[in-house]
């Protein structure tokens, strides 16, 4: 398998994943969910991890925290730094002290995250008193405190309501609270605002961001939504067949993506643009043909070449190597050239 | 002018809630309160809203899975709304339903061929050869190939059941298919493909659409005419360019500055709204929205604004949109 | 994650690789075929199970009584393997029984909400009655026969079934596709027998099984009581209540009728813990 070339580690970069590899053994052979994924997060950044279902993204964030059982058959290489520690080695123990402390993540579904017969309250204070071990009566005030800051009202009185009490936009809330608590370095928020109406999801997104720039938390915000992406992130990376095949600024990669399935995945939403509105007249759009690859076979060349419009027979033969072809723009695609001059 | 494809007054659906031993009705979910819109032939008609708002509802309401606790439907000029499934069933081919959920829309025992041969089976439309012939040409139509009509559905991507789906809707020759959130479930590219699709397909047959959605990139895509709905009534009513360009509602206003863009470019000072929905078993008395309305006045808070056409075409219920007023800014 | 599992159906396999991955089933339905084996060739391997031999009175096994004789100079082994017969008889009867009725009344209840009011009330009662002391009601009003302990084992094993059909047929009638069948013009009955009926059968098959264990055991106490088969029938429980007397002095009565009782009613486990394994992983759940 040809392996990537070693991106060089940035300065200040508070996580670093690199190379990493999951695949789950089953029965009829290996599925690699993810092959391969280096990344790096600087401090106080939000970056985005984009993709559409089963490209691995979540898979990646769980790998980092290393929240997939052992029992599932699952095989896993590569490594994780947190801030020069290196988390792939760490016993399950000293794993727990960091997990929910130095980094933490929040879920899709915030009902299934919380413990329905403990109050919000006790949940966040017991972060705390596990962490920081404060005395209950402080992680306590300290729990009030959290919720007050991620905007919930009356916070005193709320801290002792049970997780069905709340809205789901609350719930996601006193998620994030949990999360910041014990004020980590990192942030995972896997699909934070997908089970969430519009409306809220806009609440929920603002309050993200502003808290960030208060306690300086990086974030890495895996959705697939690209209008989640477009507002949010300073960086984005796009997964496809648990690959990373393309890395750049967001501005940039809107403006210039070089990868064909980043192009396509941008011209395939239906775009609310100010300037290019429609009135009767309705376009098509563009689509990706095809389906994505199974991932239980070992992928030649590139996982995307079958769908591509792109694609030369080298594409099917080799793996093409994620290449910088613009200042933090990496793109692993032999047709960049060709794609870039394309006509979007 | 002529009766419109589909006329639906006054439409209510009112769910009781039980609770106790013995179960008593303790409540109302009012999930659809009073709505009426038409559709023409050939017409998508959106109706767009958050979870709660009674939008599936009114699609399921329309489709006489759930019979409405008040107000009428006409299909064609027909009142589909008081009849007895016996007498209905000939009114059901005009209108079929596609679902959201591309997996459970779908019987797991049955083949794909059947599923989409059933309805043309239950109407005696075809049999035999020439049911096998049609049901080929469907599949051709909504771009699967012809032999996997032995597959079953778990052998097939979430889009290709889609397609599924629609060719089941299709098999009858409907003239309005209500789709309830169809590509909610799918992939952006996957939902590239099927919006194509239901598109071709309304201009090859005249198809009238009813497609309820949250997402309004996929509405302005796709809608002739869009309803935003709010806690099961119609706040805003008006054609594709005039709600897009110029909402009226401040919730329509909202929704559409809460929508994120996929343009970078285009960052911009959203207006949040602040709060919760509230929940349709105790909706709010006068306007539905003023709980969380930026320029809600008194009046707001008693009286019930009136849906209203403030411009041709163009309907509104909000007491601060004078019918045929100057609609400028709203201020706090 | 999930998607890529579920996306990824499981290739064909041959049936080797079939017994490798279910080998409770293998080795349950080895064992139930032996049985059913016993059952039918019962006349060639076996002497007159009824015939009494006053002189070779409680023997102990030999070579020439495999399992001994009771109190009577009956052949325990006779007996055993005609018991088999009665026991099976029994068990796939019941389980038919039940499971029929159940699947009738558990369809009509999950779908017509009115009906359900009245008929689930009568299966709330019915459970609430021991089976046992249901069943030897019903021996004690009627005259003593296997007709008549079939069906008084399956009248209190109905209600489980209704109960687990109609579960099923509530958790499926709310799906989306039984809207898209109604939507496309199915009749009633159609929706029934097309749309909701398959859906049934992977948990029934599995409760059937359970249902047929335990009608072996329940007909095995019923005969241990002196309430069950009559006594001139030679089922096991019949061979077990007899010998009790003589436990202390000839315990091989009770043993071998009691280790085939343990045997079957293991073996029928078996099959249905792995039927309910390899056929629907969800079914684990629902029961």
């Amino acid at each position: 398998m040809a392996s990537e070339p070693e991106v060089a580690v940035t300065a200040n970069a508070v996580l670093s994943v690199r190379d990493l590899r999951t695949h789950f053994l089953t029965r009829d052979g290996a599925v690699r969910a993810v092959d391969g994924v280096s990344f790096d997060v600087k401090r106080g950044e939000t970056l985005c991890i984009v993709g559409e279902s089963g490209c691995g993204k979540s898979v990646s964030a769980l790998s980092i925290m290393r929240l997939i059982p052992e029992n599932v058959g699952r095989s896993m290489a590569g490594s994780v730094r947190l801030e020069g520690t290196e988390l792939t080695t760490l016993s399950e123990r000293q794993m727990r002290a960091i997990r929910g402390n130095r980094i933490s993540m929040i879920f899709q579904e915030p009902m299934t995250s919380l413990n329905p017969v403990l109050t919000v309250g006790a949940q966040i204070a017991e972060s705390l008193r596990i962490h920081q071990r404060l005395p209950q009566r402080a992680a306590w005030e300290r729990a009030v405190e959290m919720l007050a800051m991620v905007r919930i009202a009356d916070p005193a009185r709320r801290a002792a309501d049970y997780p069905h009490q709340l809205s789901g936009g609350m719930r996601q809330r006193v998620m994030i609270a949990i999360a910041l608590a014990c004020n980590p370095q990192v942030l995972i928020a896997d699909e934070p605002t997908t089970a969430l109406d519009v409306t809220i999801q806009a609440q929920i997104l603002n309050l993200m961001l502003e808290l960030k720039q208060r306690l300086s938390t990086a974030i890495v915000l895996i959705t697939h939504d690209l209008g989640v992406v477009a507002e949010t992130a300073q960086r984005a990376i796009v997964m496809y067949a648990g690959r990373k095949v393309e890395e750049a600024p967001v501005a940039e990669l809107f403006r210039n993506p070089l990868h064909p399935y980043t192009r396509g995945l941008i011209n395939s939403i239906p775009r609310r643009t100010a300037a290019g509105r429609r009135t009767n007249i309705r376009g098509r759009l563009q689509e990706i043909s095809g389906i994505v690859p199974s991932l239980r076979e070992e992928i030649v060349g590139c996982a995307f070449a079958p769908r591509c419009s792109f694609a030369v027979e080298r594409c099917s033969r080799e793996r093409p190597a994620l290449d910088p072809h613009a200042p933090e723009h990496l793109a692993a695609c032999w047709e960049v050239a060709r794609v870039a001059a394309a006509v979007r | 002018m002529s009766a419109p494809l589909l006329r639906v007054t006054g439409l209510k659906k009112h769910f009781p809630v039980h609770r106790g031993l013995p179960s008593r009705v303790v409540g109302q979910v009012y999930a659809v309160d009073g709505v009426s819109f038409d559709i023409a032939r050939g017409e998508t008609l959106c109706l767009v809203g958050e979870s709660g708002c009674g939008k599936s509802t009114v699609a399921k309401t329309v489709m006489r899975l759930l019979a409405p606790t008040a107000g009428t439907v006409a299909l064609d000029g027909v009142d589909i709304s008081r009849m007895g499934e016996a007498q209905l069933r000939a009114h059901r081919r005009q209108m079929q339903i596609v679902f959201q959920d591309p997996y459970s829309s779908l019987n797991p025992y049955l083949s794909a061929g059947a599923i989409v041969s059933e309805p043309l089976t239950n109407f005696e439309l075809a049999s035999g050869q020439e049911l096998e012939q049609r049901v080929a040409s469907l599949f051709e139509r909504v771009g699967l190939r012809v032999d996997a009509v032995k597959k079953y559905p778990h052998e097939f991507s979430g889009g290709q059941r889609q397609r599924l789906g629609i060719a089941r809707a299709l098999a009858v020759k409907p003239s309005l298919i209500v789709a309830d959130e169809p590509v909610s479930a799918l992939d952006v590219s996957v939902q590239a493909q099927v919006l194509n699709l239901l598109i071709d397909l309304q201009e090859e047959f005249g198809l009238a659409y009813l497609f309820v959605s949250h997402d309004l990139a996929v509405v302005e895509h796709i809608g002739h005419r869009v309803a935003v709905m709010y806690l099961g009534r119609i706040v805003e009513l008006a054609g594709n360019a005039d709600l897009f360009g110029a909402a009226l509602h401040p919730y329509s206003e909202a929704l559409l500055a809460a929508a994120p863009v996929p343009d970078p470019e285009l960052r911009r000072e959203r207006m949040v709204l602040q709060g919760d929905v509230p929940s349709p078993m105790a909706p709010p008395p006068g306007c539905h929205f003023h709980t969380r309305c930026p320029y809600a006045r008194e009046r707001c808070r008693t009286e019930t604004p009136p849906l209203q056409e403030v411009k041709p075409a163009h309907w509104v219920a909000c007491h601060l949109r004078p019918v045929g007023g100057p609609f400028g800014q709203l201020t706090r | 994650m999930a998607a890529v599992i579920t996306a990824a159906v499981p290739a064909a396999s041959s049936s080797l690789d079939w017994i490798r991955r279910n080998p409770t089933i293998v080795i349950g339905s080895t064992i139930l075929g032996l049985f059913v084996a016993i059952a039918l060739i019962a006349p060639w391997i076996a002497g007159d199970p009824l015939s009494f031999d006053p002189l070779n009175r409680l023997k102990r096994p030999s070579k020439e009584f495999w399992f001994g004789t009771d109190q009577f100079g009956r052949d325990v082994f006779s007996r055993v393997v005609y018991g088999t017969r009665i026991s099976l008889i029994v068990g796939v009867s019941v389980a038919v029984i039940a499971t029929v009725t159940g699947l009738l009344v558990g369809v009509l209840c999950g779908y017509y909400r009115r009906l359900d009011d009245i008929v689930m009330r009568v299966m709330d009662g019915l459970m609430a009655i021991p089976a046992i002391l249901l069943a030897i009601a019903l021996i004690t009003l009627m005259k003593a026969s296997l007709l008549i302990v079939v069906i008084a084992i399956s009248i209190p094993e109905i209600p489980r079934v209704v109960r687990l059909v109609r579960s099923v047929v509530l958790s499926v009638r709310g799906l989306p596709y039984i809207e898209a069948a109604v939507a496309s013009g199915a009749r009633s009955r159609i929706i029934m027998t097309r749309h909701i009926l398959p859906s049934t059968v992977a948990p029934l098959v599995v409760q059937s099984t359970y249902v047929c264990a335990s009608a072996i055991l329940i007909e095995a106490g019923l005969s241990f009581l002196g309430a069950g088969t009559p006594p001139e029938i030679p089922s096991w429980g019949n061979v077990i209540s007899l010998g009790r007397a003589f436990f202390q002095i000839s315990p091989w009565i009770i043993f071998f009728p009691g280790l085939m009782l343990a045997i079957a009613v293991l073996a029928i486990n078996l099959v249905g813990d792995g039927l309910r394994d390899s056929l629907d992983p969800r079914i684990a759940r629902r029961m």
